[in-house]
């Protein structure tokens, strides 16, 4: 069996970084410190200047399979996933046909595991079919191993519907994770209601059809105790309603993408589709606000909402164009560049805070001995230059730009799956 | 300038060109044989993802004008309703040979991406609610025959400003020419975040109008939820229609201008409408001045090495 | 630049460019001037002016822009347009063309299709402040103020005052 040791990173562990040596041995680190000369049977990588972790977690990705395989499938989303240092990846359920019960929610997982790049794992739905009409079999989606609930790209609308589904998932342990876009104040909208929108003639989203729904929610926490997740979090009052619920003491998490992180509505001006998504660029006033609450921890989690969608289906105006951007594979370049966080705040937003609230048992592990060898080798230092991409689709607004910090080496299971440049199977 | 997109791409002396060049254009008009040879073996595509007559018609009367052949392109007579993509649809009609093309779309930034997917210029003839350039183009040199210069002048824009790409594209192209431009609307036809235009705003007509040398009346677009934006169209034309009592109380030389087609009895009395002052035909004819300004300036040649 | 006509050259050139006209049409009773745009209309005003000192009657001064006629459209930007003002009919007339400077006569031919639009004059004839030769068509002027040997590289600069707040013609060598 061979061995590899990760030599001299700036190690993250439960105690902080450290400079070590990471040893790793049939799937296991088996010793961090200072490791002899392993002799031929070792692989060493040099690490100096690397910050060594434990892999990233993206709670957010659209894997299109089944049913949109010409977007993405199973392998090329691993494959993304790999170089961009993920190890883990949650799969929505807005496929076709849509995860909402227990034996989609097997496939998506079984196919993870033959394509062995990264460890999926299946969201699945709240409500049957992501009708917003009736829930769906929640209990049948916990045993096969769903733990976050969400009708992503949909809004659980109906209160009394997400109340029902609050309290059954209180039961379980499960989380209820909200697409939180207000239909009504949506409704015909393609982008931030703000001046750029106002110049365009566009019609627009306000940041509230966004906070309406979360403080609702909210809400609908205090009286049910559920764990509530808000995905793709967008604009300023939103994380004040976070922050609140946190200081409360409600069990209230929330993720951001790296575009909203990375880009405004004022990138929206020449109506490029690559530009579009749900919840849109927002001012930069709300960027400045989840750069903040990403920095504090008011956001636990980068999330990419890695979202593909094929080149026919974005050459088209703005506001036909469907909403998403793919993301997996430099969202942690886009963070290094756009945040700027410390070592352990970078390692907890990617990796282990989204793997607590996905509740994905062998990921998100500071690194220790005996701990699974799900290891992502990250350099603050280095360049991610954004020329194309290995996922299916190419609808993505880093395309021609350059951020700072690039994933070097990601190990899944004791296997290397991505070094430097290029996927290894 | 390689395509004409937007007015808030023009500056100064880009816009002082073509109204200059459209003056050039409005006397070569007035001759009994109202056509040069300017644009011979030149193609140009009039594309109306949607539908039009007056701009179409004014279009192909500016490229006749200027001796250039013209081909057409209207959505119901195309593929889009076989499925074929904008994208084809553009491409397939530049590998027919066109040299400009003339893109109306009902999207905001359609005619951008057109710029972007094809090697010839593109003019913007109308996108959603965002601009309407040649509109402007017009308007500004009707003004311009009428008051000498736009510097100073004091124009009110009345109506649906909202849903207006003819009002998008005229803040822009007057207040860079130095007019001074007041919007008037009920808040619901006012723009969202209007603070980074360059324009003060209004919800009352009566006492912006004796101010005003110009009163250019939007047309009330019942099409874009119309209904649900102001109660009523006798409401409207109570509060926002340029009446013939309103009419006699702005300045005795303040004209009226109007993008058409004019709904006489909602925005505009029909009095009103007939009067001399409103200058509503002269921007017709002028319309077609200005697009042969463009087609020409376009279809130049790049500067000079 | 070496100045070639000064403002008195100019003005004497003008002078008897406009009683050579008369001559030779037996009287200016059916001339009609058309400046080419720009500086063709100053020096064409300054020959009516001319003209009807001599005719003791006014003579009407037209503008042509021949822009839109020119044959290089696509090779160079498109300059600006300006307005083609014609006061009479040119029916059975004689128009007298007016221009700064005839070189390869590309402008002349343009005017004279500009003109064709416009109407059926009896006769055109054209009036040149400067010859500076190398014609490329088989055009001549009627009427020139001076001829001018030039080279191509050379540049042949016309100023007027109504324009350029001075007067005179320069050469400029090559550079």
């Amino acid at each position: 069996m061979s061995r590899t040791t990760f030599r001299n990173g700036t190690v993250l562990t439960a105690a902080g970084p450290v400079t070590a040596d990471v040893e790793v041995a049939a799937g296991t680190i088996v010793a961090i410190g200072k490791a002899g000369s392993g002799g031929d049977e070792v692989r060493e990588i040099d690490c100096g200047g690397l910050w060594v972790g434990p892999g990233f977690v993206d709670i957010h990705t659209h894997l299109r399979e089944p049913g949109h395989e010409y977007k993405e499938d199973t392998e090329s989303a691993s494959r993304v996933a790999a170089a961009g240092g993920y190890t883990s990846v949650v799969a929505m359920p807005n496929t076709d046909p849509v995860i909402d019960s227990g034996h989609l929610v097997r496939y998506t997982i079984e196919r993870g595991r033959e394509v062995g790049l990264v460890e999926v794992a299946s969201a699945g739905c709240v409500t049957a079919g992501r009708a917003g009409e009736k829930l769906a079999h929640l209990d049948d989606l916990w045993a096969a191993g769903v733990r976050l609930f969400t009708d992503d790209g949909d809004v659980v609308a109906d209160a009394g519907l997400l109340r029902r589904a609050m309290d059954y998932l209180a039961q379980l342990g499960g989380v209820l994770a909200q697409h939180a876009i207000d239909p009504g104040l949506a409704r015909g909208g393609h982008m931030h209601e703000g001046p750029v929108a106002s110049g365009l003639g566009m019609y627009a989203i306000p940041s509230a059809a966004e906070t309406v729904v979360v403080a609702r929610d909210i809400e609908l926490v205090r009286l049910t105790g559920c764990n509530y997740h808000v995905q793709h979090i967008s604009a300023a009052p939103t994380v004040e309603l976070v922050a609140a619920a946190k200081r409360e003491g409600l069990p209230v998490t929330a993720e951001v993408t790296p575009h909203h992180l990375a880009f405004t509505d004022g990138d929206v001006q020449a109506t490029d589709p690559a530009f579009k998504m749900m919840p849109p660029l927002r001012s930069a006033a709300d960027r400045a606000a989840l750069v903040a609450g990403l920095q504090s921890g008011v956001i636990d989690a980068v999330a990419t909402d890695h979202a593909p969608h094929a080149d026919h289906e974005k050459d088209v105006p703005f506001e036909h164009a469907p909403n998403g951007v793919i993301g997996l594979e430099w969202a942690a370049a886009v963070v290094n560049d756009r945040v700027g966080l410390d070592p352990v705040r970078f390692f907890e937003a990617m990796s282990v805070k989204p793997a607590a609230i996905a509740r994905i048992a062998n990921q998100g592990h500071w690194l220790a001995t005996g701990a699974p060898a799900n290891i992502t080798a990250f350099d603050p230092k280095g360049v991610t230059d954004v020329r194309q991409s290995r996922s299916k689709s190419r609808n993505a607004p880093y395309f021609g730009r350059r951020y700072a910090g690039a994933v070097k080496y990601t190990m899944y299971a004791g296997a290397m799956t991505h070094e430097e440049s290029g996927v290894l199977v | 300038m390689r395509h004409l997109l937007t007015t808030q791409d023009l500056d100064r002396d880009q816009l002082t060109m073509l109204l200059d060049t459209a003056d050039g254009m409005v006397s070569l008009l007035e001759r009994d044989i109202a056509k040069a040879p300017t644009l011979r073996g030149k193609t140009v595509a009039t594309m109306f993802f949607e539908p039009s007559t007056r701009t179409k018609l004014s279009f192909d009367k500016a490229a006749k004008a200027l001796s250039a052949d013209v081909m057409s392109f209207t959505a119901s007579s195309s593929s889009l309703t076989k499925g074929e993509s904008l994208k084809d649809t553009v491409l397939t009609v530049q590998a027919l040979g066109v040299d400009l093309m003339v893109v109306r779309h009902g999207a905001t930034g359609a005619p951008l991406r057109v710029a972007e997917w094809v090697d010839v210029p593109v003019v913007n003839a109308g996108d959603g609610a965002h601009q309407h350039p040649t509109q402007a183009l017009l308007d500004s040199l009707t003004l311009r025959q009428h008051f000498g210069t736009l510097d100073g002048v004091k124009i009110g824009i009345v109506g649906d400003i909202r849903h207006s790409r003819v009002a998008r594209s005229n803040v822009f192209a007057f207040s860079t020419l130095g007019a001074d431009v007041t919007l008037i609307a009920p808040p619901t036809l006012l723009p969202v975040a209007d603070s980074e235009w360059p324009v003060r705003t209004t919800s009352e007509l009566d006492d912006a109008l004796t101010g005003l040398d110009a009163v250019y009346l939007l047309r009330v677009q019942s099409e874009r939820g119309g209904a649900s934006v102001f109660p009523s169209l006798g409401e409207y034309r109570a509060r926002f229609g340029l009446t013939a009592e309103r009419f006699k109380r702005l300045k005795p030389d303040a004209v009226v201008l109007h993008p058409g087609p004019m709904i006489r009895g909602v925005e505009i009395d029909a009095v009103v409408a007939d009067d001399p002052r409103a200058l509503v035909l002269q921007q017709v004819t002028n319309g077609v001045a200005a697009r042969m300004a463009v087609l020409y300036h376009l279809l130049g040649g790049e500067a000079d090495v | 630049m070496k100045l070639v006509m000064d403002e008195k050259d100019v003005a004497r050139a003008v002078r008897r460019i406009a009683h050579e006209i008369s001559e030779r049409n037996r009287g200016a009773g059916d001339v009609i001037v058309v400046g080419i745009h720009t500086r063709g209309i100053p020096l064409g005003d300054r020959i009516r002016q001319e003209l009807a000192a001599i005719e003791g009657a006014e003579i009407p001064l037209g503008s042509l822009d021949i822009g839109l006629y020119r044959d290089d459209l696509a090779s160079r930007p498109a300059p600006v347009i300006g307005r083609t003002d014609i006061p009479d009919a040119i029916e059975g007339r004689t128009v007298v063309l007016v221009d700064d400077v005839l070189y390869t006569g590309r402008t002349i031919r343009a005017a004279l299709d500009a003109l064709a639009d416009i109407g059926r004059p009896a006769r055109i004839q054209l009036a040149v402040l400067v010859d500076r030769g190398h014609r490329e068509l088989p055009i001549r002027a009627d009427y020139v103020g001076k001829n001018l040997p030039t080279s191509e590289k050379e540049r042949v600069t016309v100023h007027v005052r109504e324009i350029d707040s001075e007067e005179g013609v320069w050469i400029e060598g090559a550079l």
